[in-house]
């Protein structure tokens, strides 16, 4: 049954995929960064671990919880910066952003995969802020280590 | 009580949202303002818009008297012995705020207590959690009962002649309950503390007396009571309000200014620094206006029956789960199986149907519900059983809907 193209682009199958199984779901074992963020309106929150080495994201993972934007937009993330250079992964991160915006975005040499599936959000206002969690969340925790870095 | 009616007043209800016609179940949130709330508010800026208390002028007079005139309703709605009673704030929490800033720092001190409920707004948590870190008091909780309300046992173990305050909301924005705030200020008078009431979901929804209640402390919002954002009311004894330090202090609120040193106006004006919320008062008259004419017993009772049918509907439905009392308030909160709460709501909303999903500004409720989130449909005068009847229509297919998309 359909309620219309509307709703139909917000949950996509491959979104409803994310959030029945979620991809890196769990604590990362040993040291890792943990960056914790909340959705102060709604309740949502989510604790991103990330293992960052030799200027590259090896690891990253996350428990929490929320609705199914949040969560497969997490499950997302974690699968899409995995293996990518730091700079490299906030510059998705600014593409994301764009996306969620509606603005214009250029895929460059990423290759967004089940990511373009969240566009449709862009048409629901009040459900941006549960598709960013967890990319504010990876911007955050690469922050802060770069200012560990340099100290 | 014609529902038909009342629902003409409010302009904003006659629209379609998302092809479907607007189904507004969030006015615990806010509520929708009549026409003729509307209408005052027009009329003041259009026809006597002017600072109040100090022009000579014939403007200057009649606004005067539309926010003085305000006042008086407010004072007999709520049945306070006199104005000087009746300080208009911002709103609910800028009125628990004024008591935990100017009452609660001149009387708690170290090792005192300070009492309230896990069920409170985060407006009637917070101000008294940084009270009691500024002071060195202990902050305290009357345990609930498993269906949400409050045992008056509890209440009596937890309060202690070492509590100075007590501060329960009067009815619960998440679960509809109904709290006994009588009895519980009869209990902390006896051990020699202050009654302080946040009445945000209860003086929109029923009759309150705050004589009868014998409240130290009463607070409410405009905003949910059919008039403008912005306005608010701190009801407070007049015994203790005029000991009581202002919080805000400049223009308005003062009686001589020197060089160094200053004195404050008399009750309410010293609670009131500033040009104040002339509109927001004048609108909130005339929404007192409005809510009298129909009648708060009318209201209460109506609401009453619109939650009971829903949550009877509810109740059919497998995998939803309500939340609070058996008898409550015109609120009723909810689960749906494994739907997120925020799916549930955007759901309905393609259906035009208007409700809240989220914490509800209650984060300890959420923890002691054992949920991080609920959806919540809340009614008012307004509100019909056709209503209810696409809600719960709405609810089904958003059930199938993820069934669907999870299949």
């Amino acid at each position: 049954m359909s309620l219309g193209n509307q709703l139909d682009t917000l949950y996509r199958q491959v979104i409803m995929d994310h959030y029945k199984n979620p991809r890196n779901r769990g604590e990362i074992e040993g040291d890792s960064l943990k960056v914790n963020m909340n959705n102060p309106t709604c309740g949502d929150r989510i604790q991103l671990q990330m293992q960052v080495e030799d200027g590259k994201i090896a690891n990253a993972k996350f428990v929490g919880e929320g609705c199914s934007i949040s969560l497969s937009s997490a499950s997302m993330m974690t699968q899409a910066v995995k293996g990518l250079p730091v700079e490299d992964a906030l510059k998705l991160s600014g593409i994301f952003s764009d996306m969620m915006l509606g603005k214009d975005y250029t895929e460059g040499d990423f290759d967004l995969g089940d990511i373009e599936a969240l566009q449709g959000v862009a048409k629901f206002p009040a459900r941006i802020k549960c598709a960013t969690l967890a990319w504010k969340a990876m911007e955050k925790g690469l922050d802060e280590e770069k200012d560990e870095d340099s100290e | 009580m014609d529902v038909k009616t009342v629902r003409s007043k409010f302009p904003i209800l006659d629209q379609e949202v998302n092809g479907h016609p607007l189904v507004y179940l969030d006015s615990a949130a806010t509520s929708q303002k009549p026409q003729q709330v509307i209408d005052a508010v027009e009329d003041y800026y259009k026809r006597y818009n002017s600072n109040v208390h100090r022009g000579v002028h014939t403007l200057g007079s009649l606004a005067t008297d539309g926010y003085e005139g305000a006042r008086e309703k407010v004072r007999g709605f709520i049945n306070a012995k006199s104005m000087e009673e009746i300080v208009f704030t911002r709103g609910t929490t800028t009125a628990i705020n004024t008591v935990a800033a100017s009452y609660g720092r001149a009387n708690v001190k170290q090792g005192d207590e300070i009492v309230i409920t896990p069920m409170e707004h985060h407006s009637n948590i917070i101000p008294w959690q940084q009270l009691a870190k500024s002071t060195g008091a202990t902050l305290k909780y009357i345990p609930l009962k498993e269906d949400g309300t409050i045992d008056l046992n509890d209440v009596e173990e937890t309060v202690t002649e070492n509590t100075k305050i007590v501060s329960v909301m009067h009815v619960s924005n998440v679960l509809g309950t109904i709290n006994p705030v009588k009895e519980i200020a009869e209990i902390a008078h006896k051990n020699g503390a202050v009654m302080v009431v946040d009445g945000a979901q209860a003086v929109p929804h029923m009759k309150v007396d705050v004589q009868a209640l014998d409240a130290d402390f009463y607070a409410f919002s405009g905003h949910k009571m059919c008039a403008p954002t912005g306005i608010g009311v701190l009801y407070g004894k007049k015994k203790l309000m005029k000991n009581m330090e202002p919080v805000e202090f400049g223009g308005e609120m003062i009686d001589f200014v020197g060089l160094y040193d200053s004195t404050w106006k008399e009750l309410p004006w010293k609670f009131e620094g500033g040009t104040p919320i002339i509109a927001g008062a004048i609108g909130l008259g005339a929404a007192i206006d409005f809510l009298e004419e129909i009648g708060l017993e009318n209201i209460k009772q109506h609401e009453q029956k619109l939650a009971d049918y829903a949550i009877a509907q509810l109740k059919d439905i497998d995998g939803v789960t309500v939340y609070g009392p058996e008898k409550r308030a015109g609120v009723v909160t909810f689960n749906c199986d494994d739907v997120h709460p925020h799916d549930v709501a955007t759901v309905l909303d393609a259906e035009g149907v208007a409700v809240r999903a989220g914490h509800h500004c209650a984060q300890p409720l959420m923890k002691w519900l054992d949920v991080t989130a609920t959806a919540r449909a809340s009614f008012y005068l307004y509100n019909n059983e056709e209503d209810v009847d696409a809600f719960v229509k709405a609810l089904i297919k958003t059930k199938e809907y993820f069934g669907d998309v999870f299949g």
